[in-house]
């Protein structure tokens, strides 16, 4: 037995849920609404593509989280060619032989146990410091770890190569630790 | 400089492969790099610890993000169901 969709309901049932999913990942109330309006005038046009095999909501999210990359996409296409060429390994290590520089060396920082306040503590910095990186890489790091993308479609969502991913995932982690540890210091 | 020393002094690379080996599988001569370097590395240690945190960090902000419901205006809900509505009577 198929499900069949349920437009009427869609605002009553849905609208508070996208809007929280789009929110989470766009920090832009404005971005947010417009996309939730967005994803129910797509699911509209494309009814007789649901199939019934998932809920109304999962189908809807999944509308939605194409707009949400479309906009990451969007956002990061600007200055795409600094995001991808600037260097922060320059920064951090010495260029003959790729060995730490003494400035920019990891120092203990005392959350390295597993104290749950100092944890508390820590995530407020790291969204700062998420919000400090260059869009793509935030964007990347975002589907990575929030949304649990798999590389391959990050990188055909984001059109970057697979060697560019890893790259960007390895400047955006040394960023951040440099940032959390100026904050924490 | 030898192969050797080359790969103990490179935190650069063995940063690049702590990252990588996170979300993918390592060849065999990366895993053999990166070991020969945390062997011999105590910065890139901690660097490894410190990286994992902030994984562990930043999923659960991201989980706590994600659990916080928000919720939109009626205007805009009326407007939006007025919206459906008459679309699905065309």
């Amino acid at each position: 037995m198929t499900i069949a969709a349920d437009p009427k309901q869609w605002v009553d049932r849905y609208a508070d849920y996208l809007y929280s999913y789009a929110l989470a990942r766009l920090d832009n109330e404005e971005q947010a609404r417009d996309l939730v309006q967005e994803t129910f005038l797509a699911a509209l046009e494309k009814l007789d593509q649901f199939r019934g095999g998932s809920t109304e909501r999962t189908w809807l999210t999944a509308i939605l989280k194409y707009k949400v990359i479309d906009v990451y996409r969007k956002k990061s296409s600007g200055l795409r060619a600094e995001q991808i060429d600037h260097a922060p390994e320059v920064e951090f290590f010495e260029a003959e032989n790729g060995h730490w520089k003494e400035a920019y060396a990891p120092q203990v920082l005392g959350v390295e146990n597993e104290d749950p306040l100092a944890h508390k503590e820590l995530a407020t910095i790291l969204q700062k410091c998420l919000q400090k990186l260059p869009v793509l890489w935030h964007s990347i790091f975002s589907m990575k770890h929030m949304d649990e993308m798999a590389t391959e479609t990050i990188c055909q969502e984001m059109k970057v190569t697979q060697s560019n991913f890893w790259v960007i995932i390895h400047r955006a982690k040394l960023n951040l630790r440099a940032c959390i540890q100026k904050a924490w210091g | 400089m030898g192969v050797i020393k080359k790969i103990q002094y490179n935190c650069r690379h063995a940063t690049y492969l702590i990252e990588k080996r996170q979300h993918t599988s390592l060849s065999i001569k990366e895993r053999i790099q990166l070991a020969i370097h945390l062997s011999g590395c105590s910065v890139c240690r901690l660097f490894q610890r410190q990286s994992r945190i902030i994984n562990r960090v930043a999923k659960a902000l991201f989980q706590r993000s994600a659990s916080q419901r928000h919720t939109l205006d009626d205007t805009f809900k009326r407007e939006m169901q007025d919206r459906i509505n008459e679309k699905l009577s065309e």
